[in-house]
């Protein structure tokens, strides 16, 4: 992903922006009203926005549909990617979690919830497409994928005490 | 309302001449706001003038509503500053402190000095001298905001900049407004420099709260549902402001660190809840500005509103050539921030009311209104002059084609 250039707008909201490869300036105004403002510039004038386009909330999001790259929800928190409805989310193994000392198998994610571990970071380094057996610990991060309710399930399954 | 058993006739007639003039006003003020929106520029001028033409000695006088007029005008100033600090959130007044500085000082020194010169020049006196300095002073963030979306000038690099010569010039407010209010207000010298540590603690704690614990706050005093947050925030603002004015602190300082104390997201609800309200009554505030004015001083100051419109449009020129160059800006940037700053307006007609409550000749009233008539026209106008001229010689079609395929 190319560099992308944040700037705060006070009272207006908070403008992300990048310079392309023929020299464009980029960018989208994000205002605190959830409204979006594309703009584009010219290359010989890169101060100056040469177009502005207006998107409500939902145009904004068939803008990004439409460009067929992945959504990064940086709503609260926990990670997800969302791609044509699969959902990515990291979650993490907290003290106290009942699946602590307990397998992927023993817990029947896959079962219970429709979603899968595919794969498990701890300190010790990655572990991609942990084995049944793969035994939680506390600080464990899951990286799941399934629909929005199987990881959601999951992440009751985590919490559950 | 005929209620027919506490309403005399007389009482009758005085509603129906009290409905007939407010609503004769605010219709003309449609046609006003509907003429500003065809023009493109900002409707104060002409809510101004439209109160300019009711006044006493004006074409068409009023004189049945005036105290209904004049309570809306004190809410209208009220729901002004109230807005103005929750334009900002605690944070990104603090926040953005260290990069506004020296522009902001620079801003200051420069758009002050010459009202207050002026004044002096003028024989005012020093006291409404410094009302006028703070007339000169505060570009119209109202006008800003609007030239920015209707020009579609919001992603230009030198927004920002702009940005943060307004977000000094609120927090300069936050100084300046309790020290003139404690001059309007406080009486004696004493009582004045009380008022004055009171104001200036009371920010300071506003501040401190917000930036520490505003969103919290903010939230916890926050429910879902839309009316039960405009009858809170409308309730605290005008209890604080009520209770500002009666420690002779003025009511637009409290309403303006009400404002200041309501952050995250409340604050952008409150915003969207407000502005329906504030458009009515800043109107009905501005039209009162111009009612209580003396159209017939007008022609006396004329010369030195138009001199003092000169020199402090070159001043807001100064400033952007400044902060445009200190953050590599290009020159026609630099004209299109100079040509968003140049407008004068809500502000400035607030701190001459404040003036003119202070003890403020008719004067004061006469040459803010005939500033802000000016600035206020022309700035916009400049805008889209300068919009012309800046506008990239090509349509904004792209050759992004071609280059993708030589890849």
């Amino acid at each position: 992903m190319g560099h992308l250039n944040e700037t705060a707008l006070p009272g207006i909201g908070q403008r992300v922006e990048f310079t392309t490869d023929e020299g464009r300036r980029v960018g989208v105004v994000q205002h605190h009203t959830g409204r979006r403002e594309v703009f584009v510039c010219s290359p010989d004038d890169p101060d100056r926005s040469q177009l502005t386009v207006r998107l409500s909330e939902d145009e904004a999001h068939s803008l990004v549909e439409s460009l067929g790259v992945l959504q990064i929800d940086e709503g609260q928190g926990p990670r997800t990617y969302e791609v044509e409805g699969l959902v990515f989310e990291w979650l993490e193994v907290e003290p106290g979690s009942p699946t602590v000392g307990h397998s992927i198998a023993d817990l029947a994610i896959r079962t219970r919830t429709g979603a899968s571990v595919v794969a498990v970071l701890r300190e010790s380094g990655p572990v991609p497409a942990p084995e049944p057996e793969f035994v939680l610990d506390v600080g464990d991060t899951l990286v799941v994928a399934g629909t929005t309710a199987g990881v959601d399930a999951v992440r009751a399954l985590l919490q559950l005490t | 309302m005929p209620c027919g058993r506490c309403c005399s006739s007389r009482d009758v007639t005085h509603t129906v001449q009290v409905l007939l003039e407010v609503g004769g006003v605010l219709a003309l003020l449609a046609v006003m706001a509907r003429l500003a929106g065809r023009l493109s520029v900002s409707p104060i001028p002409l809510y101004l003038a439209a109160g300019l033409a009711f006044g006493d000695g004006g074409l068409l006088p009023l004189d049945i509503s005036e105290e209904f007029v004049s309570t809306g005008a004190e809410l209208g100033v009220i729901l002004l500053l109230l807005m103005l600090g929750l334009e900002y959130s605690g944070r990104e007044l603090t926040g953005n402190l260290k990069r506004a500085t020296p522009i902001g000082v620079f801003d200051l020194v420069l758009n002050f000095t010459p009202g207050y010169v002026a004044g002096l020049v003028l024989g005012l006196g020093v006291t409404t001298s410094l009302f006028l300095g703070g007339v000169t002073y505060i570009s119209s963030s109202g006008v800003v905001a609007k030239v920015l979306s209707d020009l579609g000038w919001t992603g230009n690099r030198e927004t920002p900049v702009v940005l943060s010569v307004l977000v000094f010039e609120d927090l300069a407010m936050a100084v300046i407004l309790p020290v003139l209010g404690a001059i309007a207000l406080g009486g004696s010298v004493t009582g004045a420099a009380i008022s004055v540590v009171v104001a200036l603690g009371a920010v300071g704690l506003t501040l401190w709260l917000s930036v520490r614990h505003g969103e919290r706050l903010s939230a916890a005093a926050f429910s879902d549902s839309d009316e039960v947050n405009l009858l809170t925030i409308m309730g605290i603002a005008l209890l604080v402001a009520g209770a500002a004015e009666a420690i002779h602190v003025s009511a637009a300082v409290g309403a303006f660190l009400v404002g200041i104390g309501i952050s995250g997201p409340a604050a952008h609800r409150a915003e969207t809840l407000l502005s329906p309200l504030r458009d009515l009554f800043a109107a009905v505030f501005f039209v009162f500005f111009g009612l209580s004015t003396d159209p017939s001083v007008l022609p006396g100051v004329a010369i030195p509103v138009l001199v003092l419109g000169a020199v402090t449009m070159l001043t807001k020129v100064a400033v952007a050539w400044f902060g445009g160059a200190r953050n590599g800006i290009s020159r026609r940037g630099r004209w299109r921030a100079a040509a968003l700053l140049a407008a004068r307006g809500e502000f400035s007609i607030i701190i001459a009311a404040l003036g003119v409550t202070a003890g403020g000749s008719g004067r004061l009233s006469a040459i803010a209104a005939g500033y802000v008539l000016l600035t206020a026209t022309l700035g916009p106008v400049a805008a889209r002059v300068v919009d012309g001229w800046s506008a990239p010689p090509k349509p904004a079609t792209t050759t992004g084609a071609a280059h993708a395929g030589s890849r």
